[in-house]
């Protein structure tokens, strides 16, 4: 028991190779009791061979997986204390409901009253009381994932795995399942360790994200600090829509940075203590953040460009601006009513407030 | 179904609509081809069975059957071995397919591949190797008596022993390829899921891979059976008196007795006793279980339905626990000798041991043909292990005497003859299966299927029945429409199997390019499943070039095929020409397969 007992897990170091190929790179992690953490990325970014690590179904070529305070590296799944939801559910098709709830207590020889008392109870949490008899196929594909989630939280593992759990189910569905799951997580005060590729998926259900690329973890930390103060250009570009500018660092002001050659105009960008501020810097301006600006407005930062597309979205319009420097930059604006006649290639001005800008630290991959 | 949609897309197509029924027009041939030189005869022949020279109904060959204890007693000794080999089959066969069907994709292909030999090698050509191997001056009794195990050769031939070992090597590939084709479909996130929710390997393994796979288990058993029961070539080499079966009684009826009639209450008795196993494992498993989908388990792990086939269901589910609980109990034990460490990578030690039985099995199945390569070089004339000294004198007999290469280049001819008919009627309604839903599909499909059930001796007697009067004994044409209602199925199985993962919309857009049918056919949709069609010929091709059961009546003096005149030369001597002849043979189909198998590689790659 060298471990804090606090986590649930932890993860130290895991690596694993194919050949050449990293897919995972010295990732470390920590997973406190009753956490909802969501292990985000691009496909092939190592986030489902790291899931796979903890459950036991890929051994890492080193590196330590710590389960609610025991040693799990190398363990074999069935010995982790684990739940697992796949993303194709992987009920057993030759099973009724009510025999695949009951098979991880049947594993853990838990006595028949109280299978039938503990499959009874979490068919009423997951709201399918009536349907114990049937057989998996019978049921609608969200049916099936709830089914699914109920098999894993009858038997109370210290943590449940999900991986793209909702990636079969369509858009309304999945929106709807977002929020049953979430309720569920904070009902039962579940830890969970989610796997999806879908950003908003994540911001919706998180206590923390982990967002990874090519097999290592680029930021880990809530929605919101992935969101307003990304580590990387990645980061940024990942999570909502960005618009990445660059520059020189001209002078540094205690809240503020004075960036030059942006596209032709100097502009302020709020200062921050963990990037170091000097020669060329990158920043990230969100399209909501960023204003067209009428004739006779103005802003505290300013560029000009040349009008490129406008288009409507429904709630929002989207600006399409190509600045002087041939970088094209979006702005988003509520969409008021009928967009105006707007002329491709008329000059426009855009704007945005000193906080709107976020520095990024790394001089990282040019997006 | 897009099919329909892409015809109302297209106004020239949808203007010439045929009537539902015609829209199928290329099944007919097919049906029309089995109907003809299968259905016909057949029927024909059982009637035969329940008439008297006159024409009115008897009792009489049917009287008879049961006057002496004779037949039944061969029926009871066939339906022995074929159980015996059938279990045989699927406790042997199952660790293999498992293997293949659950390895890495480069080890399914290198393993399917030594399955696959033994498959197409000719029942002859192993036969004759398990005579090299199992006879008193054989390999296996040469290297007891080298080890002092005993003092004189055991009797391994000639006797029960002999026949099962022959009938199980012969018909395990088809038992395997059966069962393999139901676990390939076995969702492989069902074990892991099992695994995380805290279930080892046993209890993962029996309560719920083994259930999902007993489809393939009663249709492989199945399939393994019924073959079984039409087997003549290992029984009457390899058994004794004992051991006959009921279509070597078969064969002396038409070929010694010319009594029809009898050779047809005969077969219908084989029939019936086929139909009443399929009634029996219907009752028993279900049929769906043929279709596919796995028998359902409720709360007590009994299966809905019948009384009986709840019993069974209950039994069933109960040894599936127990097996577990076992399996368990022991995996526990190792861990207490050698307990898992979380800090250490580590192997499953019950894969290694799987892999161990599969290859030792896989080497059963391949090893015992290659047995016949040295002795086909002997100096001696009679076949003994080791072969002595090295001549090729057996070669050039074979090469000089007009009968054989006469018989070889027949067999090769009516081999080509038969795959292009059969490609010829079979791809039009294997296009139609895989595509249309017209009504009585399942019907047609096991129509067309229904040629790889019944009994091959009753097609062959019935066949030289309906020759012996339109004059086709003895001929080609009669050997080639034979075979070829033999290799439909294969075809159209084959060639099904490459247009389920042809992409349709290819053909729909080659239309809205302005194609016609006929040119999307040939510029877009042949040369797309060119490598699948090569494979279709070459099984048809292969079923053919081995066939003895058809041959053996249909074909008659000089005019004989390759394996009639080993099984004429076998009957009277097993030499070493034949040791000869059969090297060849098995280089030849050896290299067949590799074909085959190459252009199926490609067929799915592309």
């Amino acid at each position: 028991m060298s471990e804090e007992p606090r986590y649930k897990l932890t993860i130290r170091a895991v690596r694993k190779t194919y050949g050449p190929v990293v897919a995972l790179a010295d990732a470390a992690l920590d997973l406190g009791e009753g956490e909802f953490l969501t292990l985000l990325g691009p496909s092939g970014s190592g986030k489902t061979t790291l899931l796979m690590v903890v459950a036991g179904l890929i051994q890492p070529d080193r590196g330590e997986v710590w389960i609610d305070g025991r040693l799990a590296t190398y363990l074999p799944s069935f010995k982790r204390d684990i739940g697992m939801v796949f993303q194709n559910y992987a009920l057993f098709p030759h099973l009724t409901v009510h025999e695949n709830i009951a098979f991880p207590l049947r594993m853990r020889r838990t006595p028949e009253a109280t299978i039938a008392r503990e499959v009874k109870r979490v068919l009423e949490v997951v709201r399918l009381p009536d349907v114990g008899e049937r057989l998996p196929r019978q049921l609608s594909g969200g049916q099936q994932q709830r089914i699914a989630l109920a098999r894993c939280i009858v038997y109370r593992p210290s943590i449940i795995l999900m991986d793209e759990p909702l990636g079969a189910l369509d858009k309304k569905l999945r929106d709807q399942m977002q929020l049953e799951i979430k309720h569920l997580h904070t009902q039962l005060g579940i830890t969970v360790l989610y796997v999806t590729h879908d950003q908003e998926e994540a911001m919706i259900m998180s206590d923390r994200i982990c967002l990874m690329n090519e097999g290592r973890i680029e930021q880990v930390g809530t929605p919101d600090e992935l969101y307003f103060r990304p580590h990387t250009a990645f980061v940024a570009d990942f999570l909502g829509e960005s618009n990445i500018l660059e520059g020189t660092v001209a002078g540094a002001d205690g809240d503020t940075v004075t960036v030059s050659g942006v596209a032709g105009a100097t502009v302020r960008v709020q200062a921050r203590a963990d990037v170091k501020a000097a020669g060329r810097v990158r920043f990230m301006v969100r399209p909501e953040r960023m204003v067209v600006l009428a004739p006779g407005d103005d802003a505290p930062n300013v560029v000009e460009g040349v009008l490129r597309d406008v288009i409507l979205v429904g709630g929002v319009t989207k600006y399409y601006v190509a600045l002087a420097d041939g970088r094209v930059v979006s702005a988003t604006r509520l969409t008021a009513g009928p967009a105006s006649p707007t002329v491709a290639g008329a000059p426009v001005r855009l704007g945005w407030a000193v906080d709107g800008a976020v520095l990024l630290p790394d001089g990282g991959a040019p997006t | 179904m897009t099919g329909a949609v892409a015809e109302a897309a297209l106004p020239g197509l949808a203007r010439r609509r045929f009537p539902a029924w015609l829209a199928a027009w290329p099944l007919f041939p097919a049906l029309l081809f089995l109907a003809v030189v299968f259905l016909y005869p057949v029927a024909q022949l059982l009637w035969l069975s329940l008439v008297d020279k006159q024409g009115a109904l008897t009792g009489i060959h049917y009287a008879r059957l049961f006057r002496s204890t004779v037949y039944v007693q061969v029926l009871l000794i066939t339906l022995k071995i074929s159980a015996w080999t059938t279990l045989f089959c699927i406790l042997g066969g199952y660790p293999v397919a498992y293997l293949l069907a659950t390895t890495t994709e480069r080890r399914r292909n290198a393993l399917t591949l030594w399955v696959l030999l033994p498959f197409w090698t000719s029942f002859l050509v192993r036969t004759f190797s398990w005579i090299v191997l199992l006879g008193r001056r054989g390999a296996v009794n040469n290297l007891i008596l080298a080890l002092g195990l005993t003092d004189a050769p055991a009797d391994l031939i000639f006797n029960l022993t002999g026949v099962l070992i022959g009938m199980t090597h012969a018909l395990m590939p088809l038992g395997i390829l059966t069962m393999v084709s139901v676990m390939e479909n076995i969702d492989p996130n069902l074990a892991k899921a099992a695994s995380t929710l805290g279930a080892r390997g046993g209890q993962a393994f029996w309560r719920i891979y083994f259930p999902l796979s007993m489809p393939g288990v009663a249709a492989s058993g199945l399939l393994v059976f019924i073959t079984a029961t039409g087997f003549f070539i290992t029984p009457a080499l390899l058994g004794g008196r004992k051991e006959t079966m009921i279509t070597q009684v078969i064969i002396e009826q038409v070929q010694e007795m010319l009594n029809w009639a009898f050779a047809g209450a005969i077969s219908l008795l084989l029939l019936v006793s086929a139909l009443l196993v399929f009634y029996l494992y219907d009752r028993a498993l279900g049929m769906s279980t043929l279709a596919g989908s796995a028998p359902v388990v409720d709360r007590r792990g009994g299966r809905r339905g019948n009384p009986i086939a709840r019993l069974g269901g209950f039994l069933g589910g109960s040894a599936i626990a127990g097996l577990g609980w076992v399996s368990d109990r022991l995996a526990e034990l190792v861990e207490v000798a050698i307990p898992p460490r979380a800090h250490r990578p580590h192997r499953a030690w019950s894969r290694g041991a799987l892999w161990t039985v599969g290859l030792l099995i896989v080497a059963f199945l391949a090893l015992p043909a290659f047995f016949i390569v040295p002795v086909s070089f002997t100096t001696e004339a009679f076949i003994e292990w080791p072969p002595r000294g090295f001549t090729l004198k057996w070669y050039g007999i074979y090469l000089e005497s007009r009968q054989w290469v006469w018989a070889t280049l027949r067999s090769l001819a009516v081999g080509v003859a038969t795959g292009a008919l059969a490609m010829l009627i079979a791809t039009p309604a294997a296009f139609v299966l895989a595509r249309r839903e017209v009504r009585g599909k399942t019907g047609a499909l096991a129509f067309i299927l229904s040629p790889l059930i019944i009994p091959r001796m009753i097609i062959a007697v019935a066949l030289f029945y309906l020759y012996a009067r339109v004059g086709l004994v003895g001929t080609s044409l009669g050997l080639v429409l034979g075979h070829t209602v033999l290799a439909i199925p294969y075809v159209v199985v084959t060639v099904m199997a490459v247009l389920k993962t042809y992409d349709e919309r290819l053909d729909q857009a080659a239309w809205s390019l302005g194609a016609n049918r006929l040119r999307t056919l040939r510029h877009v949709t042949v040369p797309l499943i060119r490598a699948g069609l090569v494979a279709a010929f070459l099984f048809a091709f292969i079923t053919s070039f081995d066939e003895l059961t058809i041959a053996l009546f249909v074909t008659s003096g000089l005019a004989t095929t390759l394996p009639k005149q080993m099984w004429d030369e076998a009957l009277f001597k097993i030499t070493p020409t034949l040791a000869a002849v059969s090297t060849i043979l098995f280089v030849f189909i050896t290299g067949m397969i590799l074909l085959a198998e190459y252009f199926r590689r490609r067929a799915v790659r592309a």
